[in-house]
């Protein structure tokens, strides 16, 4: 069968001391910045990037997407000992987990979750496998106007998806492809808003934006709320659930593997949303709502499967179409381009082993996490004792030296302490960044194949609508926005993101 | 207008995005050529965009001022931004000249005491210690071409 013998080229690609300890390394560094609440993968991920210039392509990538479904993993510790997400995809993780840990029943939490995400993984990566292969063949079919279309789309689907008012989304989308004009036009060679400063003739750099908006904001956010973070759970228990845990869970862990999975490919999609859904459904679905918030293990085992498998097929539009759905995957896409490689549906012919030695990479890198998480879980606890104090500074210090080795650039350090500063006033006015973030990736190839799409159609937008795949594409994002001006669905919507 | 209308979040933010659309429009017209729908100049982008960016925060601006409901910024904190603002800079700017080893320490000290229970007993140690792990880990071990100690 292909899918074997595909995974069976990425099975050979991984299978080197090299690539393995790369996996090992970054689903333990996940873990590690997943347990620490203020720093998340988007920053590590971003203060990475500079040090994969000298690996090979495999052993980066490998390296970076570990750092992203381990921190899915590690969020959750945190949620449960400390009441606290480490990761903003375990806010729902907090409610029944920490009261389960109030209970002396830590250990049955952490292991459904360690479980119950490995499962959901493992079937991630089938999924991923089973899905390239056919969809990249048909995205090999776009011309620039479908792929207009389909961006189009996806920073729709993002402002649907986003938390929060879809006028201010909207607008970050907007400013976010504003900032992404900033350099020289590769069309015409004109150099656009770069108010004369040579820095700026080559764009503002992703590693900058992401860092400032992410990273730095964050910290300062941080110091801003005086947070108690007291490790509850003295003693964690067995990390082995009972049966009657297990026979509670199975049916939550399934459901949210299947929510998890479809939620991750849609643009704007990925880990955050798909716990959120999967909590609201358990919840609606159990026979005693009462119970959740009070301990329920069903309230933990499906949002954390969720969460996992959402993390992984997000790489789904990253690798057969070259789209980011989302901020860790628009990361990706500047990890490629560092390597040069253009993401796209030509990767998968193109560079086989590469391909599918990271989809591989996915499953081997589930598994050291469920087998290195359980026993790690003492060195996890002992680590949230430190204090934010002096947490924040070693951070600040990884972001700043992260941003200079890019180009050895003083002016960009700076750069990203005006996005920093910028990122923490989208906090006060409680407009999201995330949206913004994908407007700037997006936003330099949307006006290349606005170009192109037009140049070929002599100036006529009507072909827009006249090409069958681009006319199915704006008739969903049509469907979407209208989904938003229908009241009952906006409710559920913001619900969703309430509880 | 009243001045206690600024302390209303999509006031401000509706205004921010606004004139920034209004700039990028204007700049696109005057500095940029346009071209047409089938050749599209640098401008033509550029001005689609400001032009929406405006009318969204047209949008935000006058719904915030009509509705009744009201979402205030709440206190800004000036320390923290201004104390992790000057630890960052002075990275920046001590890094070319004298050093990873210095500009650590500054980093560390300057930023370091942006939260309420800092001690400057604690943040001299972990400041050098930083500096060593930076000369052992990015200066040795990765090799990144950044200069240690004062050239």
């Amino acid at each position: 069968m292909e899918l074997i013998a595909h995974l069976g080229i990425g099975l050979e690609a991984i299978l080197t001391w090299q690539n393995l300890g790369y996996c090992l390394l970054g689903a333990l560094l996940g873990t590690l910045i997943g347990v620490l609440p203020g720093l998340g993968p988007v920053a590590t991920i971003a203060m990475l990037l500079p040090v994969t210039y000298g690996l090979p392509p495999l052993s980066a990538l490998i390296m970076l997407s570990g750092i992203y479904y381990g921190a899915q993993y590690g969020g959750s510790t945190t949620a449960i000992l400390v009441n606290l997400p480490g990761e903003s995809s375990s806010v729902v993780t907090c409610l029944d987990g920490y009261a389960l840990a109030r209970q002396g029943r830590a250990g049955a939490a952490l292991g459904v979750a360690a479980l119950g995400s490995f499962f959901a993984g493992t079937v991630a990566t089938l999924v991923i496998a089973a899905a390239a292969a056919p969809l990249s063949e048909f995205a090999l079919k776009f011309g620039p106007t479908e792929y207009f279309s389909l961006m189009l789309l996806g920073l729709i689907a993002a402002v649907v998806l986003a938390q929060g008012d879809v006028f201010k989304a909207v607008a970050m989308v907007v400013l976010g492809l504003v900032l992404g004009l900033v350099g020289t036009d590769v069309n015409s060679g004109a150099e656009r808003f770069t108010f004369g400063i040579p820095e700026l003739a080559d764009g503002i750099s992703f590693v900058v934006l992401s860092m400032g908006l992410f990273g730095i904001a964050e910290i300062i956010i941080n110091l801003e709320r005086a947070e108690n973070r007291d490790v509850f759970a003295t003693r964690i228990g067995s990390l082995w659930p009972t049966w009657q845990d297990m026979l509670k869970s199975w049916k939550p862990v399934l459901r949210g593997t299947a929510l998890g999975s479809l939620l991750g490919i849609l643009p704007g999609g990925g880990a955050v949303l798909s716990s959120f859904s999967s909590y609201t459904l358990e919840k609606k679905l159990a026979d005693d709502p009462s119970r959740f918030g009070k301990g329920a293990i069903e309230g933990v085992a499906g949002p954390e499967a969720a969460n996992n498998a959402g993390a992984q097929t997000s790489f789904i539009p990253l690798l057969v179409m070259g789209l980011p759905s989302n901020a860790v995957m628009a990361l990706m896409v500047g990890a490629m381009m560092i390597h040069g490689i253009v993401p796209g549906p030509q990767v998968m012919e193109e560079r086989p082993a590469l391909f599918w030695g990271l989809i591989v990479s996915m499953w081997i890198g589930n598994l050291f996490l469920v087998l290195l998480n359980m026993p790690l879980i003492g060195l996890w606890v002992r680590l949230l004792k430190v204090p934010y104090r002096l947490l924040y500074p070693v951070i600040l210090l990884f972001c700043c030296i992260g941003v200079y080795s890019v180009n050895n650039s003083a002016f960009e350090v700076g750069l990203t302490l005006f996005f920093g500063v910028l990122g923490y006033l989208f906090v006060k006015l409680d407009c999201e960044p995330a949206p913004l973030l994908l407007g700037f990736v997006l936003g330099p190839m949307m006006e290349e194949n606005l170009r192109r799409a037009m140049l070929l159609a002599r100036g006529d937008a009507s072909v827009f609508f006249t090409r069958p795949i681009s006319l199915t594409l704006l008739v969903i994002s049509a469907l979407l926005l209208c989904l938003l001006a229908w009241p009952k669905a906006r409710k559920t919507r913001d619900l969703a993101f309430q509880e | 207008m009243s001045l206690s209308l600024f302390k209303h979040q999509d006031v401000v933010a509706g205004l921010l995005f606004c004139l920034t659309g209004l700039v990028v429009a204007a700049v696109s017209v005057h500095q940029y050529p346009l071209g047409s729908a089938m050749r599209m100049g640098a401008g033509y982008f550029p001005l689609l965009l400001g032009g929406f960016l405006a009318i969204l925060g047209g949008t935000v601006l006058l719904r915030a001022i009509f509705s009744r409901r009201r979402h205030f910024i709440g206190r800004l904190m000036f320390k923290p931004v201004l104390l992790i603002g000057a630890g960052v800079l002075a990275f920046a700017g001590l890094l070319g000249s004298i050093g990873l080893a210095a500009a650590t320490l500054a980093l560390i000290a300057l930023s370091g005491s942006a939260h309420h229970e800092s001690r400057l007993r604690e943040l001299l140690p972990l400041g050098l210690a930083m500096a060593l792990f930076g000369a052992g880990v990015f200066v040795w071990g990765l090799g990144l071409p950044l200069s240690l100690l004062p050239a």
